[in-house]
């Protein structure tokens, strides 16, 4: 019988992982080289040198660790020791403060931008200069007026999710196909009730496009936000696994953050679904 | 100069950047209850009259009056019918219907307005597909609602641009008999832009004829001759038929390349043609 499409494409899926697992485990369970040493030093020099073990932690130490945060991943015992679920809540509700926070800046000036020609021109020169500004350069000015370690991080999260939402969004609403806004002109319809039944299911579509891109990078800006504010949030998280050198923690929190990081953009790519129309 | 219902004078329109009118000093009118069709090459400017009486553009020079005050915008008393359908696929075709229905009684009631809009989607021979999207429609059956939706408002007039020129013959032939037929029950005064000869001849009561742009004029009126209950079968059998086809194609072919106003043209009042004589001259 002829496996389907999506079956051999699975069993591709679980040989490469299969793979994977088995390098890295040889990769990390061969004993190197040791040397003789004086016990006082060896103390000093830790596993790797005592007994050549290597300190990046092999599939099975990950996936014990793994076990533990899974089966605990809520608890807190003290500010700096808070389970795994714990952290990505915090770093989860930062994305949705500033996420929504660009919506509804975004969104409004988008039309804005995309109904009038003389806004287009006017914050074009704006937009252009600091779209491209790096969220994180932002952080200082925002930690100095703010004075609040953690809403600065969401004001970060706000600055880089408004760009995508903004340019989409003024993008679809200039570019309503004009037969469209014909239709609403020659049934004498009123601007709000243009804006509401015509040009927003027509944008939606970008929009939400916009949205999903902006959703995107604020859950990359997060971690590196967090790493700097600290205290709270996966990327704080990450940043103190590092400095504990426990690199198996490290690579938990990669994979929970590529988790969250998809399903945020499943979350976003089934609303935009929602929203599309076929011509 | 008798009054009529909708009064072309001296429209000229001119794209900024060009140095040449699209069409200029075009005069006719048309009584109530008429179907007037206008037939030309494209680029002679058959589709922008159509936006400026529709109230989409504006006349650089001249203006049309409709129904005693000129056109200063779009109005729910001339309703359009656009080439591409211009359905909004994110709605149904109920929806399409009752958008157009509840901006011209915003007062009426969702049921009203569904009602109003069930009534005028059974006009067009399409009850049963009231909750279709568009893209689950076939062209012919697009083209249908967007006539349902133009008449849902019930206008003073239809505006229609070349409404049938994307459908396949069989299909366009359907649809023209849907319109003679709609037309004859409501009465509708029609203004019509089409490229086809024999839907000239079909549907309209006058045929205008404009020479190619830029710079085009209304070369002449051909006044069809023939009984009003025509129909697209028995056409081709009727007397006037072939002449008038004929005359029509031979302008198209021919004449609205390089015409040249013959002695006595007066663009005020452009000739007004019959096909009985177009007949006696062939002969």
């Amino acid at each position: 019988m002829k496996m389907s499409f999506r079956l051999r494409a699975a069993v591709v899926s679980v040989a490469l992982l299969v793979t994977l697992l088995a390098a890295w485990h040889i990769a990390t369970s061969g004993v190197g080289q040791t040397q003789a040493m004086d016990p006082e030093y060896a103390k000093l020099m830790g596993l790797t040198a005592t007994q050549g073990k290597s300190a990046m932690p092999g599939p099975l130490d990950v996936a014990k660790i793994l076990g533990g945060h899974l089966a605990d991943p809520f608890y807190v015992k003290g500010p700096n020791d808070q389970g795994i679920g714990i952290q990505l809540a915090y770093s989860i509700g930062r994305v949705a403060l500033g996420f929504g926070l660009a919506v509804i800046v975004a969104v409004p000036l988008g039309f804005l931008i995309g109904l009038s020609p003389l806004f287009r021109q006017a914050l074009d020169p704006f937009i252009q200069v600091m779209r491209p500004v790096s969220p994180l350069a932002w952080m200082p000015l925002a930690l100095y007026t703010i004075k609040d370690s953690a809403i600065s991080s969401i004001f970060v999260i706000f600055i880089c999710s408004v760009w995508p939402m903004l340019t989409n969004t003024a993008f679809a609403v200039a570019n309503v196909r004009r037969e469209w806004l014909n239709v609403a002109r020659t049934l004498e319809v009123g601007t709000f009730r243009k804006i509401f039944r015509v040009i927003l299911p027509a944008a939606a579509p970008t929009i939400l496009t916009g949205m999903r891109i902006s959703i995107s990078i604020a859950w990359l800006v997060i971690v590196a936000a967090e790493m700097l504010v600290g205290g709270t949030g996966i990327g704080y998280f990450v940043w103190n696994e590092w400095n504990n050198l426990s690199i198996a923690n490290v690579i938990n929190a990669i994979l929970f953050i590529g988790v969250i990081g998809m399903l945020l953009d499943q979350l976003l790519g089934f609303l935009t679904r929602l929203v599309t129309f076929t011509e | 100069m008798s009054q009529h219902f909708i009064s072309v004078e001296a429209l000229k329109r001119q794209f900024p950047g060009t140095d040449k009118a699209v069409f200029e000093d075009l005069w006719f009118g048309m009584d109530k209850g008429e179907f007037v069709c206008v037939i030309g090459h494209s680029g002679c400017g058959k589709t922008t009259v159509l936006n400026i009486m529709a109230g989409l553009d504006h006349a650089t020079e001249g203006g049309i009056i409709f129904d005693g005050t000129a056109i200063e915008g779009p109005s729910l008393d001339r309703a359009v019918v656009f080439q591409g359908h211009a359905l909004m696929p994110w709605m149904t075709v109920l929806d399409n219907v009752m958008f157009a229905v509840q901006s011209r009684w915003p007062k009426w009631s969702r049921f009203q307005a569904a009602e109003h809009a069930r009534k005028y989607i059974a006009m067009v021979n399409l009850t049963g597909a009231e909750d279709k999207k568009p893209a689950q429609l076939s062209g012919g059956m697009k083209q249908r609602v967007g006539i349902a939706r133009a008449l849902s408002i019930e206008p003073k007039t239809l505006l229609m641009d070349e409404p049938f020129s994307a459908l396949d013959a069989l299909t366009r032939g359907t649809l023209q008999d849907e319109v003679l037929r709609i037309r004859a029950t409501t009465n509708l005064t029609v203004f019509m832009i089409t490229h086809d000869v024999d839907e000239a001849i079909l549907l309209a009561d006058r045929i205008v004829l404009m020479t190619n742009g830029p710079g085009a004029r209304i070369a002449e009126i051909l006044v069809n001759t023939l009984p009003r209950t025509r129909t697209r079968e028995t056409l081709h059998q009727l007397a006037d038929y072939y002449p008038m086809r004929n005359h029509l194609l031979d302008f198209l072919v021919r004449r609205s390349k390089n015409f040249v106003p013959p002695a006595g043209w007066d663009a005020k009042r452009p000739p007004q043609v019959r096909a009985t004589g177009i007949g006696a001259a062939a002969e």
